[in-house]
């Protein structure tokens, strides 16, 4: 009994509203969801600070459309199913009108069918495996063709890499990734034996004889590297255990995507420096407008230590378009604000001016840095202009002749181009 | 890359020219200062022409500057178009003059601006060090420097081993420059095959990775013959090498099975002799991890010697907090099994929780000490990595401790007493209770022990019990409940099964192998390996 009460207590306790009074009668309202507590809260809890910040930016300037903004945040504390209960709970209790919220795909997954049951409407920050465009929701993150490809042509081109270990962690964004890096090399003309890959459980600490085996991988002759999908806290014993063997950035560089400036901070950066990162946007990045957007973090959050990273300008992105698009639709109403958040522009931080595509996947210019030993990269190559999002892949076979357009007259997220058919599906 | 390439040519040609020039007028010393400034004023891809020209004008002295950009420490002060470096002794920062070593004291980090090296340029500047090292005093620093030089054969560098090659004193050193010499003349398509082809034979005992690449390359040379040769040497070093692999695994293997001995050993005295199912036995391990953390806080200059403090004072956290729990929750459980194993595993979650309020839920970052950093290579394919040798030996020494202190010490003879037959030791004399919460405090002590060992392999986090919890009891089930030596054949006969799955079948699935193999073991002999005999096996 006594185990029962406690157990309800804690489920109690953590799915508990934490919800900022309301500001005015009147008000337009922005739901949060991302974990503020579980195994995702160290990046999640990032991407909340950083819509409450956008929130009482808009609300100094006046607010939208007269209304103050109101920010409703929920935890779904990095548990899957609850992003679908949470997210309910935001559309039909809250009655928000859009929500920021996500990190990781199955998350994402999670919520789709709610948003798109309430007709909701939803950012979402984090670069993903692509094979996704729903009416509901608009992609600020990388898909695999901003941020994986560009990488890979990156590491032949630049650095004349011959033979590639695909390392990750075993779930569905490496793998989908890989599926379409290995698409994409073989199209290349690389052959399969010049192809290593490999997953690992999360969170796997013992990498040695995985580095042995990329050692010895990268000693027949041709230029090697690591394409790295490994996730989170696998990160740092993997980078100890390379600069243990020995492997330096210069012999067999790493290039990383899920490795950023939030990840570094609590690291001990020297086995990691030299090796690459591959985002479109880096703290280090020299604008105006990043200047003033680290200026206004740091003031926000008293903390002249915090870093900004890449989810963190997706998120920035995201909210100016919003914004926008309801000034311009002149009413939050989602299918109004859906149609006119088409074609919006906002300067990215980087440089250049990112679009919202008819896919409802960004433009965006894409960047490789190197690893310092502050824990900052210097970027070493960006693409000429902005590259926009590709929500379906065109190695993959599946997908090759998928588009998504949610403007008239196709609307739809999975429009067949041979057979001129949506297929239905909803997402 | 080929524009690479040349530019490295042009960078040799100007080298040589230096190390030519160095004999004549050694004593002429050219100023670097205004090179130095414009070096401190450049972007990143305008440095490596500079560094060429800095090359050029200067011998051994430079290298303390080009040491400094290497390792990312070398500042610009704008005001005095000045560079410096950067130090760290005793986690105090300090600038000094790379040249000179005078401290500069006036100096704060707003003054200077970083210069930031990349791949490119570290590349290229390893290569120049080596390149001047060439002419060092030491023979060993010779030795590396031909080493290092194995990877970028190009023309000029292969003309200064010739040159150098007959004066050399050093046998070590000349059969260094004697391979790169054969590399040179085997990679040669306008010399005679048969010259290659001895060329080849002398690579063949060789296990040096450039040569294996070098090798790999000719199996696709025009001549027929170069390419049998090629491919006869390559079979040859790969025999030698893949024997050396095969200690390489076996190595990993011991490794991880040390680490699952660690982990289980104080667990195979709380659950093997108490019987205690304590699910809270990863968070004494993770305890002991965070002592590490917080011992290095304490003495952020003494790092080298921070292991030596933890060991003690995480043996005696994870141990009190082990009486602690033992007199509080367990002793009011005994004898009802599912009730503790649900209690502990609601400690585990209060420990965790503890953590994360007072260390926050991120990682926190443990140094590993200068002695335990970097490997011990005995030859170009194998190394074996030193924080897991001393990990190994450490692992083992706990052992043997702990088996003697069960053997030989009153409080072994009264463990024992107890665990065999309760009631008798109680009748007998013996404080039970007392005896249980020693137990259980060695237990907890030793997985704090674990801890510090584990804090230099992995993340510390609130997470890190967690995962070394399973494979603890599997360890300890695997090898028989209540049996030391069980434990010990049991993590490293797991440890080494693992490490020789995994290249074949990958992590994932080693693992679940390892699993399915235990439990169709356990069917077979479920009192494990070592099951124990007579009348306390009841």
């Amino acid at each position: 009994m006594k185990i029962k009460t406690l157990t309800s207590a804690i489920v109690l306790s953590g799915a508990t509203l934490i919800a900022i009074p309301s500001l005015a009668a009147d008000t337009i309202k922005v739901g949060v969801l991302h974990s503020l507590s579980g195994t995702m809260a160290i990046s999640e809890t990032t991407l909340k600070d950083t819509v409450l910040m956008m929130v009482d930016e808009q609300n100094k300037k006046g607010g939208l459309l007269g209304k103050k903004i109101e920010a409703v945040v929920v935890d779904p504390a990095s548990n899957w199913p609850l992003f679908a209960e949470k997210g309910r709970e935001l559309l039909t209790k809250d009655k928000v009108d859009v929500i920021f919220g996500s990190w990781t795909s199955v998350s994402r997954k999670s919520v789709l069918p709610v948003l798109e049951e309430l007709n909701g409407l939803m950012f979402y920050p984090v670069q993903y495996e692509g094979e996704e465009s729903s009416k509901n929701v608009f992609y600020t993150g990388a898909a695999p063709n901003q941020q994986a490809i560009p990488a890979v042509d990156y590491l032949m081109n630049d650095l004349g890499v011959e033979r590639f270990v695909l390392a990750g962690t075993d779930y569905v964004y490496p793998r989908t990734t890989n599926k379409i890096l290995e698409a994409y090399l073989k199209a290349k003309g690389v052959a399969a034996k010049d192809i290593m890959i490999n997953y690992t459980p999360f969170g796997h600490s013992d990498w040695q004889s995985i580095v042995s085996d990329i050692k010895k991988f990268g000693s027949e002759g041709k230029k090697t590297a690591v394409v790295s999908t490994i996730n989170g806290d696998a990160n740092v014993p993997f980078y100890k255990e390379l600069g243990n063997q020995g492997i330096s950035s210069e012999d067999i560089p790493v290039v990383a995507f899920s490795v950023g400036e939030e990840e570094l901070s609590g690291l001990d950066t020297k086995p990691l420096v030299g090796h690459l990162a591959a985002w479109n946007y880096f703290e280090s990045v020299d604008t105006p407008e990043n200047e003033a957007f680290i200026k206004a973090w740091h003031a926000y959050t008293k903390n002249p230590d915090r870093v900004t990273n890449d989810p963190m300008e997706a998120t920035y992105i995201g909210f100016k378009m919003w914004a926008n698009a309801v000034t311009k639709a002149g009413t939050t109403d989602v299918d109004a604000v859906e149609q006119a958040m088409i074609g919006q522009t906002t300067p990215n931080l980087t440089g250049g001016i990112a679009v919202m595509n008819k896919n409802h996947h960004l433009s965006k210019p894409v960047l490789i840095g190197e690893i310092q030993d502050d824990g900052q990269f210097e970027v070493v190559w960006e693409t000429d202009g902005v590259v926009a999002g590709d929500a379906w892949s065109d190695f993959l076979p599946g997908s090759k002749d998928l588009i998504s357009d949610w403007t008239a007259p196709i609307k739809c997220g999975n429009y067949n181009t041979k057979t001129k058919t949506c297929s239905g599906q909803n997402y | 890359m080929r524009r690479i390439t040349f530019r490295h040519c042009i960078a040799l040609c100007c080298c040589l020219f230096g190390l030519f020039s160095l004999s004549t007028h050694a004593a002429e010393s050219v100023s670097l200062d205004p090179l130095l400034a414009e070096l401190g004023e450049a972007k990143i891809k305008d440095i490596e022409p500079i560094l060429v020209r800095i090359e050029a004008v200067s011998d051994e002295t430079v290298l303390p500057l080009l040491r400094t950009l290497l390792n990312g420490n070398l500042y610009y002060i704008k005001a005095e178009k000045k560079v410096i470096g950067e130090f760290e002794t005793n986690g105090e920062t300090y600038y000094k003059d790379v040249f000179t070593d005078e401290i500069n004291a006036g100096i704060d980090k707003r003054d200077v601006d970083k210069i930031r090296v990349n791949n490119n340029l570290r590349g290229y500047l390893r290569n120049a060090i080596a390149r001047i090292q060439l002419t060092s005093k030491s023979p060993s620093v010779r030795e590396n420097a031909v080493r290092e030089l194995l990877s970028k054969l190009d023309d000029s560098t292969v003309a200064a081993l010739e040159r150098l090659y007959p004066y050399e004193s050093n046998k070590k050193v000349k059969e260094a420059m004697g391979l790169a010499l054969a590399m040179n003349t085997a990679s040669q398509t306008e010399l005679a095959p048969s010259n290659r082809i001895a060329a080849i034979e002398k690579l063949s005992s060789s296990l040096e990775n450039d040569v294996r690449n070098l090798l790999t390359t000719l199996t696709r040379d025009d001549n027929t013959a170069v390419v049998t040769a090629a491919n006869i040497a390559l079979e040859k070093i790969a025999q030698r090498a893949n024997r050396f692999a095969f200690v390489d695994q076996l190595f990993f293997g011991l490794s991880l099975g040390s680490v699952l001995l660690l982990a289980s050993i104080g667990l195979a005295i709380t659950f093997g002799v108490m019987g205690v199912i304590n699910m809270a036995h990863g968070e004494m391990i993770m305890l002991g991890a965070y002592t590490t953390y917080v011992v290095q806080l304490m003495m952020p200059n003494y790092i080298d010697y921070s292991i030596w403090v933890a060991i003690p004072a995480a043996f005696l956290v994870s141990g009190l907090m082990g009486v602690l729990i033992e007199r509080l929750v367990i002793c009011r459980l005994h004898g009802r099994p599912l009730e503790t194993l649900l209690a502990t595993f609601g400690i585990s979650l209060i420990l965790q929780q503890l953590v994360r309020t007072i260390f926050s839920p991120l990682n926190r970052q443990v140094s590993t000490p200068s002695w335990m950093s970097g490997s011990w290579e005995i030859n170009p394919v194998l190394s074996l990595t030193l924080n897991r040798l001393y990990i190994l030996a450490f692992a083992l020494l706990v052992f043997i401790v702990l088996v003697i202190v069960l053997k030989k010490t009153s409080l072994g003879l009264n463990v024992r007493a107890v665990s065999q037959n309760r009631n008798m030791a109680k009748a007998m004399g013996v404080k039970t209770n007392w005896v249980d919460a020693m137990t259980f405090g060695l237990g907890s002590g030793i997985a704090g022990i674990a801890g510090v060992a584990l804090s230099q392999l992995t993340n510390v986090g609130p997470n890190l019990g967690q995962s070394y919890i399973i494979d603890s009891f599997m360890v300890v089930v695997f090898g028989g409940v209540g049996n030391l030596l069980g434990t010990l054949v049991a993590a490293f006969t797991l440890g080494i099964a693992t490490k020789f799955l995994e290249p074949t079948t990958g992590a994932v699935l080693a693992a679940i192998l390892v699993l399915v193999f235990i439990i169709l073991f356990i069917q077979k002999r479920p009192k494990g390996l070592f099951p124990q005999k007579g009348r306390a096996a009841e």
